[in-house]
């Protein structure tokens, strides 16, 4: 019950990174967030961060803990860790029985859940407002004195193992997928699995989730993030009497490696009798919010819906209305993580299968962007739709909730999130430009084919 | 702006639940009331259009659900899809606009429109900012009335739905699902597959797709909810507009009831797999049955509530057996099934199925404990307001309940009804729910141990 693939949240930045808004989306140089969105944050002697975002349309909460550590932070050998201290993070203390986590939430009427990705593990409840306190406090609990025994790591993993056949071995189209990031990512941990290797996830010990639990969530090493019908002032007492007791200490910095500049393109083929239908997918190493310069995640985040962000877009035009040499086609940026990251373009031919056809269509499609660049026009429309959207994110107190958690998970600032709109804005088609023509390069590329494998039949 | 519209404001509560006890912490930490009310308005336009309505003017969104009985259930024999077809190109082409044209207005002005169809019905989503509100209700109008069915779309979108079926051949729970409704429902509708198949939609002519519409998309078949930026005055004249040209009434729908499958069955469908996926379900109790309501209560102790389920401990917590497992009622229109899903690796899906008939087995002979059941209905009733947190999924909520048959006061009485379930009603229904014997199991993959 976790969602350990960094594409299902950070690739949902694109348009809900900006949870902001516009008051009047029509002219977009008049944002206004304050109106709408007024997260509050302050932040524990411990050093613990706390975010509070209000929406006071019903008496509800969703209260997250983020720790800003996740499967890229893991040692080697030791792939998969931080996911399976996750799935152990409910195991129990001294006053919470096995289960008695779960059972009290819901007893209460309220869900939880939690997720790992590469930057970062997250815990969560969405429960009525009186039930807050509770919350908070078996969380604070969890969070300093959590037990587990030998027999529960034990089964934990076999509930893992499967979670991984789930997840990755029943699926060919999740095997390539983490080959193409083993191949693009050949020097940080985002070429490994979050979920982790097999092999390894079998040789995790419970010694090895208790030196992490202990080495990491710290909450100093800690955001709280609470979204919902309750104001600042309201929480800090809480926050205060909760977590505020927990001791700090130290958290190793995040050791992170830099991609070298990639020099050669990568093609990876895998065939499968399991494959009835083709597909392709060709991964392009990207700076990411952190590690670009000046506007590139926005430029690329632009970029991304010109080329292939809708049904409107230049390469679904070209490949699926005028060559009809796909089915479909989309193109993925998600800006969020701590170091560089991926811009993905996934197209399945038609039914015909003609692989061939469409990569030469792709290839065309974004040589021509490349010679004859974006225009300002496409530019503005672009910008226009994605702030229009992201309007829509301010429907939903998790989405915000979790909007807010990554950004500053991955060492961002609230700030950042706030002026989104305005630094889209300033994006030109000369940005786009240079940013295509920096990382749409194939040295910087792995190509995945997934095929049927004929010879087996 | 016109006063002739009648407005009927129910003023509904949506009590969130004061739950007795909250172990070691006192509730009053926090001074909010935890109650919160939900103003639901019948509104009827002019025209004679109902809508159920949510007014919410802090955020300058709206969104607009619809929904038409009938859905796949009205495809003709040998053009299954048709219904599936229809939803996908509704949106490509309207009025003076093709598909490119149609498509640039909806994205350029932050507008989402999509349609899908479903075994009983064919559903509309609609959102969009206040200030494109006149343009969105336009393009939804024009989606509804005058879709054009131009051939590139067509044959674009139908080759689309042709990919869509051949990766569902890869996707072990579409392939066990496909297999379970056959064999449920041999020689019904609710037996197919509402994409259709391979051969079915090459027969599919735009002919079809506008007989479809004529004939499908009618006001007596219609329920709309709505959430939003957006007062009631304002919403009756969008719907008249929207949806006044439709024709009043559509032939009568045949709603016989038909009975799910009782024989039981172990199916293996092989999938070179390292884990078996499994559905299994069989026959269900009626929305209408007094019985409804325990079931649900039922299901939650036995495979319904997130980590708190019997099956959710036996299968996953003690053994280890699965990353996931639960269980749901699903009813239809005609018909309901009681579902479950598991997936176990190929050595161990064996040992899964016993804890699962085990349980069943159990739950039809003891129901559950008095525990149990105050544990259900606190979580039950308890999360309910949990689904009612945003414009959008109020708004899916709204039409969800109207499609149901339910009338406007559900919100406010469906907690007191879990509130009302016995031990003895609890009993009732467990001995209502299909044996391990009457159950289908379908598995995908190569699971050893399985005759």
């Amino acid at each position: 019950m976790t969602h350990p693939k960094r594409r299902f949240w950070g690739g949902l930045s694109i348009f809900a990174f900006a949870m902001i808004a516009a008051l009047a989306p029509a002219s977009a140089d008049d944002l206004d967030f304050s109106e709408r969105l007024k997260p509050e944050t302050f932040t524990l002697k411990n050093g613990m961060q706390v975010v509070v975002i209000p929406d006071h349309r019903v008496p509800v909460v969703t209260h997250m803990v983020w720790f800003k550590v996740g499967a890229a932070d893991e040692a080697v050998g030791k792939s998969g860790l931080a996911h399976l201290l996750e799935h152990l993070m409910s195991s129990g203390t001294q006053k919470l029985k096995p289960r008695e986590f779960s059972q009290i939430v819901a007893r209460n009427g309220g869900q939880r859940n939690a997720f790992t990705s590469y930057d970062y593990t997250a815990y969560f409840q969405r429960i009525a407002i009186d039930r807050l306190p509770l919350m908070m406090e078996m969380q604070a609990d969890l969070m300093a004195n959590l037990t587990m025994s030998e027999e529960k790591v034990a089964s934990e993993k076999n509930v893992v193992l499967e979670e991984r056949s789930f997840r990755v071995e029943n699926n060919p189209a999740a095997i390539l997928n983490n080959e193409v990031n083993a191949a693009l990512f050949r020097n940080q941990h985002y070429g490994l699995p979050v979920i982790g290797w097999r092999h390894e996830i079998e040789g995790l010990t419970r010694e090895d989730a208790l030196n992490w639990y202990r080495t990491y969530y710290a909450p100093n090493n800690a955001i709280l993030v609470v979204a919902g019908d309750i104001t600042a002032e309201e929480l800090k007492p809480l926050a205060k009497k909760y977590y505020g007791k927990l001791k700090r200490h130290k958290v190793p910095a995040r050791l992170r490696a830099e991609e070298a500049e990639p020099l050669a393109a990568v093609r990876i083929e895998m065939k499968d009798v399991r494959v009835k239908q083709p597909s392709f997918q060709r991964a392009y190493l990207a700076p990411s919010a952190r590690t670009g310069e000046g506007r590139e995640a926005e430029a690329l985040e632009v970029l991304a819906y010109i080329l292939g962000g809708s049904n409107n877009s230049r390469l679904y035009k070209q490949l699926v209305i005028t060559d009809r040499a796909a089915a479909g086609v989309r193109v993925y940026y998600g800006s969020t993580a701590v170091n560089d990251t991926d811009l993905t373009i996934s197209a399945t031919p038609t039914h015909s299968g003609d692989m061939d056809a469409l990569e030469r269509a792709i290839d065309k499609e974004v040589a021509r962007l490349l010679t004859e660049g974006v225009s300002e026009d496409e530019v503005a429309k672009a910008v226009k739709t994605l702030k229009g959207d992201a309007i829509y994110a301010l429907d939903s107190q998790s989405n915000l909730a979790n909007q807010f958690g990554r950004e500053l998970a991955t060492g961002g600032t609230i700030k950042n999130v706030l002026e989104w709109p305005q630094r889209l804005s300033a994006v030109t088609a000369e940005d786009v430009n240079a940013i295509a023509g920096k990382v749409l390069q194939p040295q910087r590329s792995v190509t995945g084919w997934l095929l049927p494998e004929e010879a087996a039949r | 702006m016109r006063a002739l519209m009648k407005t009927f404001c129910l003023s509904l509560m949506v009590v969130f639940a004061a739950l007795s006890t909250a172990p070691t912490v006192n509730a009053r930490e926090v001074s909010k009331s935890p109650s919160g009310q939900i103003n639901v308005q019948r509104v009827v336009s002019p025209g004679g259009i109902e809508a159920w309505l949510v007014e919410e003017h802090s955020i300058p969104i709206i969104s607009f659900d619809f929904a038409f009985q009938g859905g796949a259930y009205l495809d003709l024999s040998g053009k299954e899809g048709t219904a599936n077809l229809l939803a996908a190109l509704l949106d490509e082409g309207a009025g003076e606009y093709d598909s490119q044209a149609f498509r640039s207005l909806i994205e350029e002005n932050s507008i989402s429109l999509s349609f899908s169809a479903g075994k009983d019905s064919l559903t509309g989503s609609l959102q969009t900012l206040t200030a494109n509100k006149d343009l969105a209700f336009e393009l939804a109008r024009l989606a509804v009335n005058e879709p054009r069915f131009d051939k590139e779309p067509v044959e674009r979108i139908r080759g689309q739905v042709l990919v869509g079926i051949k990766r569902a051949e890869m996707n072990p729970n579409s392939v066990a699902s496909k297999e379970l409704f056959s064999r449920l429902f041999p020689g019904d509708p609710y037996g197919r597959s509402v994409e259709g198949t391979a051969e079915s939609l090459v027969g599919i002519s735009a002919k079809d797709l506008r007989a479809y519409r004529a004939a499908a998309l009618t006001r007596d078949r219609l329920k709309v909810g709505v959430v939003g930026d957006i007062t009631a005055e304002q919403l009756g004249a969008l719907l008249d507009k929207t949806f006044g040209a439709l024709p009043d009434q559509g032939a009568p729908l045949q709603m016989t009831p038909v009975a799910a499958s009782n024989e039981g069955a172990s199916v293996v469908i092989e999938m070179k797999n390292p884990q078996s996926t499994v559905i299994f379900a069989g026959p269900s109790i009626a929305r209408e049955d007094p019985d409804f309501i325990p079931t649900y209560v039922l299901n939650y102790t036995l495979g319904g509530g997130g980590f708190s389920s019997r099956l959710l401990h036996e299968v996953r917590e003690k053994r280890g057996l699965t990353y996931s497992i639960y269980t749901y009622t699903l009813p239809f229109d005609r018909s309901a099934i009681w579902v479950g899903q598991v997936a176990s690796d190929n050595g161990k899906i064996s040992e899964t199925l016993q804890v699962v008939r085990d349980e069943i087995t159990k739950m039809r002979a003891e129901g559950v404990t008095a525990e149990e059941l105050e544990d259900a209905k606190r979580y039950l009733t308890g999360a309910f307001p949990l689904r009612f947190t945003s414009n959008a999924s109020i708004a899916s909520q709204l039409l969800g309940y109207q499609m149901s048959g339910y009338g406007i006061d559900y919100i406010n009485e469906r907690n007191a009804k879990i509130e009302a379930v016995t031990l003895e009603d609890v009993k009732r229904a467990a001995q209502r729910l299909p044996s391990p014997d009457e159950i289908t199991f379908v598995i995908v993959g190569e699971p050893e141990g399985i005759e």
